[in-house]
């Protein structure tokens, strides 16, 4: 089964990888092929249109706000249902495409633990293990795998209120939303994460590449597995050649920058 | 009528006394009233309500009752309800008019998302506004009497609407209009209420009706369609009358906590991240190309005064 959805993988990143390229100059590494990418952007456009469409038809305070830009109540309402096909389509297909490399490991059990130090950046490099994804992406693929079953399930209900029983179609409205809530919490700081938090993230979404510095310092794990090198040892040469330039060798006193 | 109760003066500067003709006009509440003891199912109302809503006769289906078809339809507001009950070898032939109740709290209103689709008015009249629905079909399973019908044609839902058009002009409601036994009437809520009762007592008293009685639930708020039944403890008798309506729970959770809480957790997220960036910062690769603070001594300086 594993086996055959990597060929399926291997197949398309080929197929598709034929119509793009990617261009990897010295010191930096490929992150995502042209298959990921496309799915990436087509995942993320189809998400955003169910997104908006969806939250105009769930909020009365943001009705009047968001349903002009569909052309109307009756459109959004009925391009929402397509939006969300579209987007558990494509995602069915990122789901194939990282499944592999989203798979659960005590790495990540770890990231979950030292929650706190990521979150208020208090080091330097992540970990050494910390391999392609860390425990974080992780969690946010897992919550959206969740969520499109939930999504999928209840909106069916939803969509198809003629054929299925009154009160499931009510609480089919609760499971979506909850499953809304779950995505648009891991979606902002999906955002954050890759684009301010991150400075030098969002290209590998589509140039494909990223330094060797992003590489050893937010997934030093990944680097060792892509160069064979040392991780801790580039980064300290890296250290030492850089305060070189600078022309000085003392570190600012701790604390006080 | 809404016009009337608007321009009706409820206080007046800098006058003595109270004001005149304070309290004269009567409650604008208004009521349907149906017998159910007295209807003899000639289905009057159902051609009346047809005709005046100006809907073409539809296709029905025959399932060995009387009834024209199994329930309401999107163009069809108004059915009698055929069931037939057998007590201690006695048959009873149930008859009762199916339409819209016009809750005081409407299930249909409290689920439409859609700014404007159904409105309530101070009469009680509950009317969907079709130019305003978008067809999600909410009001459907929000509906205790499974009420609301949607048209596959035009994506939007209909159902009665008390003839607000001719109640606007001082007029009954065409079902009452055509109703030939007087099993049907039309007024204020009180008065309605008050005929059902004496109706219900007159049961009770002088026909062996012991559980007579009014079909107003109190569940919902009460209905602007009130009903007289024989046996007021069994209403699912008549066509699946439900003794409790209930607007679903999941409802409270969807409207009261679900809809606030995305909106305030949007918010907060977006909050949240803007002031991680500016108090925490992001995580640049190391180590970070940034040129040296001490090449001038005074900025170096000034740049450490803002740490406490």
């Amino acid at each position: 089964m594993s086996s055959a959805i990597d060929r399926f993988d291997e197949k398309m990143r080929r197929g598709i990888g034929r119509f793009g390229r990617t261009v990897v100059h010295k010191g930096e590494l490929l992150r995502h092929p042209v298959y990921t990418r496309i799915l990436h952007w087509l995942v993320a456009i189809s998400f955003v249109l169910a997104l908006l469409s969806g939250f105009a038809v769930f909020s009365p305070v943001l009705f009047p706000w968001i349903t002009p830009l569909f052309g109307g109540g009756p459109t959004a309402r009925f391009l929402h249902p397509w939006f969300s096909l579209a987007f558990v389509i494509f995602f069915f297909f990122q789901f194939l495409n990282w499944l592999h490399a989203m798979v659960w490991t005590d790495s990540d059990s770890r990231f979950m633990r030292r929650f706190k130090e990521y979150v208020t950046n208090s080091e330097t490099l992540e970990p050494e293990d910390t391999g392609f994804f860390n425990g974080g992406q992780k969690l946010y693929f897992w919550a959206i795998v969740v969520s499109v079953i939930l999504f999928l399930i209840s909106g069916l209900a939803m969509w198809f209120d003629n054929i299925i029983p009154g009160i499931l179609v009510a609480i089919s409205y609760v499971i979506h939303d909850i499953a809304a809530l779950i995505m648009l919490a891991g979606f902002i700081i999906h955002i954050y994460e890759s684009t301010a938090q991150q400075p030098g993230t969002f290209r590998s979404m589509i140039d494909g590449t990223v330094t060797a510095k992003w590489a050893w310092t937010h997934h030093p794990g990944w680097y060792r597995a892509m160069t064979g090198r040392d991780p801790r040892e580039d980064y300290e040469r890296a250290l030492r050649e850089t305060e070189r330039e600078r022309g000085r060798i003392e570190e600012p006193e701790a604390g006080k920058l | 009528m809404s016009g009337e109760r608007l321009f009706q003066i409820q206080r007046i500067s800098g006058h003595p006394g109270t004001v005149p003709g304070y309290g004269t006009q009567r409650a604008v509440e208004v009521c349907k009233y149906v017998d159910v003891t007295t209807c003899i199912g000639c289905k009057a109302c159902e051609v009346a309500c047809v005709e005046w809503n100006d809907h073409p006769f539809r296709e029905t289906s025959f399932d060995n009752t009387y009834q024209t078809m199994p329930s309401t339809e999107w163009n069809y507001y108004n059915l009698i309800k055929f069931a037939e009950h057998e007590t201690n070898g006695n048959l009873m032939w149930l008859m009762r008019k199916d339409q819209c109740m016009h809750c005081a709290e409407p299930g249909c209103l409290a689920a439409c998302p859609a700014d404007g689709a159904i409105v309530q008015y101070q009469n009680g009249i509950v009317d969907f506004q079709q130019e305003n629905c978008i067809g999600c079909g909410y009001c459907i399973s929000g509906c205790p009497f499974d009420i609301p019908k949607f048209n596959m044609e035009t994506k939007k839902v209909y159902k009665c609407t008390l003839c607000s058009d001719r109640v606007g002009e001082g007029l009954e409601p065409a079902c009452i209009k055509a109703c030939p036994t007087g099993c049907l009437h039309f007024g204020t809520k009180d008065d309605m209420v008050s005929m059902a009762n004496a109706r219900a007592q007159q049961l009770k008293k002088y026909s062996g009706f012991a559980n007579a009685g009014v079909y107003d639930p109190q569940s919902i708020g009460g209905t602007h369609v009130v009903y007289v039944l024989h046996d007021i403890t069994q209403p699912e008798l008549y066509g699946g009358l439900p003794a409790n309506p209930q607007i679903p729970f999941s409802y409270g959770i969807w409207k009261w906590l679900a809809k606030p809480l995305a909106l305030i957790m949007a918010v907060l997220g977006i909050l949240a991240i803007i002031f991680h960036r500016i108090l925490i910062g992001p995580k640049v690769p190391q180590p970070e190309d940034v040129p040296p603070l001490t090449d001038h001594p005074d900025d170096g300086q000034a740049a450490r005064k803002e740490t406490p």
